[in-house]
């Protein structure tokens, strides 16, 4: 177990170089010479040049990829608009994006988990039936629309929540719903495909004649093993919740990496746009092995280094 | 005062409603088991052994009938509520399965599993609990108790997670095991040894084990009385001896010509001529008679015989058969 989590975090080092190349290049491929767009339109061949030299972008580019992985370590990477460090503009609205991440995975696997459980344990019965309506219904909700449903109800008419903005708790109540609820949905469909499974295998006989009562069967015995897949998709709806904020950010004008990125790409602040993702990116290969390492909690036969 | 058996099963019926129509599994099972006996329960496959078992625990969730009586030193088991049948389950009564590899759980240890069967039923602090854990392990001869208890049922072998089953079976000092095939998943060598364990728990225990088995080989090994199974009827029982040397019922004589060398790993037993009976519509009277070498035309196709008794410990159900020479009396059970 202890060489497996070693392996595991080591891996995180290739990782972090293969995303952050890939974060450059791309930027650096696309149509449109940076300099040029940094200038602005009208702007005469001087200024261009004046602004590749102060950019570096004169410069190879192992030299500028080196240069910007040196800037995300020491923080001196500048946004191009505002002149200020990127880490400290980027760090509130990554703790906002984090928050509203958690928040959201937090309705959606508890939700999920418990409808998918109830759903299979009463198989074919109305509760089965309206769960998996709520699950249909939920994972072909667009986000926007849901935001702007819950802000109606919520907001509008019952006045209990607000609308948007983040002051304490009542603000993430919304946007969290909002971001959670579809993929709750996801989670509730595949716990209960799993959880039949699990509640139809041998060992779950055995723990019946053994007198084991029904409701520790069901969340012992057979819930650990159905968790199993469960956990796997949670860990790739993280991913689903960190891109669908975008949205929800803008819906609920919750400050977020999100919306810092878009804004970023409008104002083609091509530098933000680089951080942005690969933090983001980041993220989720943190999330990601978080979850390898709960599946071999879970799941004994995976422990082998 | 009559002796009270530790479990009679009276006139059992079960029967299953499916789509195709009603699966009549279980027509009229009878059958007794001592204190500190072995018995087998043999037949074809789908003749309804492990209904009946299964029965007897109340595990089945989807019949629709079930009638008669399952009497567990003097108690219907039939007539307890869900909540009492927890306290007999794993307690008084327990359950070894055909498939080692799928019966134990794969997420939990060795020691986890028994643990938990033991600390409902025997009211053990956990400390306790782990050293009956591995003392039940030492009682099955597994080897190296303290450090199997720690493993995964992955990590062992068939035979070993078979071994750690019957560990299971007896970490609550029961009255009665059922063993449904034990070893028919395993291979010949590893066969002798787990009956040689659960043989030699009888002799020490002192339980009494209903073993399931398609293999008369293993009867003949380890039973102390047999039970023979046709389309939901017991259609004989009685001593090892009695059935192996006079066996009535040409039925049971069938299945004793057919016994495969005991070498042989056998699967499915299925060697007298014609097909087991649809259980949905299955055949009137007797349901073997058209299969039977000695049916009478008009009265085997007729009724279903009722229970006859020869000996003490030998009944059968038949119109003809093959009564030894100067026996002519039939006592009706
Ligand atoms: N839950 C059920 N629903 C419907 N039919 C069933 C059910 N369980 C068993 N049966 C039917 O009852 C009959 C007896 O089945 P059972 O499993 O007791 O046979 P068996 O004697 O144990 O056979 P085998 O030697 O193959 O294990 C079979 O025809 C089977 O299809
Ligand atoms: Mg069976």
């Amino acid at each position: 177990m202890r060489s497996f989590i070693i392996k595991r975090l080591l891996l995180l080092i290739p990782i972090f170089f293969g995303v952050s190349v890939l974060c450059f290049l791309i930027l650096y491929f696309i149509p449109g010479v940076p300099a040029k767009i940094i200038a602005g339109e009208g702007a005469t061949k001087e200024d261009i040049e004046n602004i590749r030299v102060v950019f570096g972008l004169d410069k190879p580019l192992y030299v500028q990829y080196l240069r910007f992985l040196r800037g995300i370590f020491t923080g001196e990477l500048r946004s191009i608009k505002s002149g200020e460090s990127i880490l400290k503009e980027i760090a509130p609205r990554y703790v906002g994006t984090i928050q509203l991440a958690f928040s959201s995975i937090i309705i959606s696997s508890t939700l999920g988990i418990l409808l998918g459980v109830l759903a299979a344990v009463y198989k074919n019965s109305w509760i089965d039936n309206l769960a998996m309506a709520f699950a249909l219904i939920g994972a072909s909700t667009p986000v926007f629309w849901l935001g702007l449903l819950l802000i109606l109800v919520f907001a509008v008419y019952l006045k209990v929540l607000p609308s948007g903005g983040r002051e304490g708790f009542k603000s993430i109540i919304l946007p969290a719903l909002t971001l959670g609820l579809p993929s709750s949905a996801i989670v509730a469909r595949l716990t209960r495909a799993s959880m039949l499974d699990a509640l139809s295998q041998d060992y779950i006989r055995t723990a019946l004649a053994y007198g084991i009562p029904k409701r520790k069967v069901i969340f012992k015995y057979a819930l650990k093993n159905a968790l199993i897949p469960v956990v796997t998709v949670i860990g790739l709806q993280f991913g689903f919740l960190l891109s669908g904020a975008v949205l929800t950010e803008s819906v609920f004008g919750w400050p977020g990496v999100g919306r810092y990125i878009v804004d970023a790409v409008f104002s083609r602040d091509y530098v933000v746009i680089e951080v942005g993702i690969l933090i983001t990116a980041m993220t989720f290969v943190l999330v990601n092995t978080s979850v390898d390492l709960l599946y071999a909690v879970l799941d004994p036969r995976l422990r082998k280094g | 005062m009559i002796k009270l058996k530790l479990l009679e099963i009276r006139n059992l019926k079960v029967y299953f409603n499916t789509e195709e129509g009603i699966v009549k599994a279980l027509e009229d099972v009878n059958l007794e088991i001592d204190k500190g006996e072995i018995l087998g329960l043999v037949g074809e496959t789908g003749c309804g052994k492990s209904v009946t078992v299964l029965t007897v625990l109340r595990l089945l969730s989807n019949a629709s009938t079930i009638s008669g009586q399952v009497l567990f030193e003097g108690q219907d088991l039939l007539k307890l509520s869900e909540k009492e049948m927890l306290k007999i389950r794993g307690k008084e009564i327990t359950m070894i399965f055909q498939e080692p590899m799928t019966s134990l759980n794969p997420v939990f240890t060795v020691g986890q599993q028994l643990m938990d069967v033991i600390q409902l039923h025997m009211n053990l602090d956990k400390k306790r609990a782990l050293e009956r854990a591995i003392e039940v392990l030492k009682l099955v001869k597994l080897p190296d108790p303290d450090y199997i208890v720690n493993k995964y049922p992955h990590e062992l072998s068939g035979g070993m997670r078979q071994r750690v089953m019957i560990a299971m079976a007896i970490s609550c000092e029961p009255k009665l095991i059922i063993a449904d095939e034990p070893t028919t998943a395993l291979d010949v060598t590893i066969q002798a040894q787990i009956l040689g364990i659960l043989k030699h728990l009888k002799e020490q225990l002192g339980v009494s084990i209903l073993i399931i088995t398609h293999n008369l080989g293993v009867v003949a090994q380890i039973c102390d009385r047999v039970a023979v199974m046709y389309s939901g009827y017991v259609i004989e029982t009685g001593t090892v001896a009695e059935i192996f040397q006079h066996a009535v019922h040409p039925y049971t004589r069938g299945l004793l010509k057919a016994i495969p060398p005991i070498e042989e790993k056998v699967e499915r037993l299925n060697v007298i001529p014609g097909n087991v009976p649809n259980l949905i519509t299955p055949p009137s009277g007797c349901r073997f008679h058209p299969r039977c070498e000695r049916y009478k035309d008009g009265v085997c196709n007729a009724q279903a015989p009722s229970l006859r008794q020869l000996t003490e410990t030998h009944t059968y159900m038949c119109y003809n058969p093959y009564l030894p020479e100067g026996v002519v009396e039939e006592v009706n059970v």
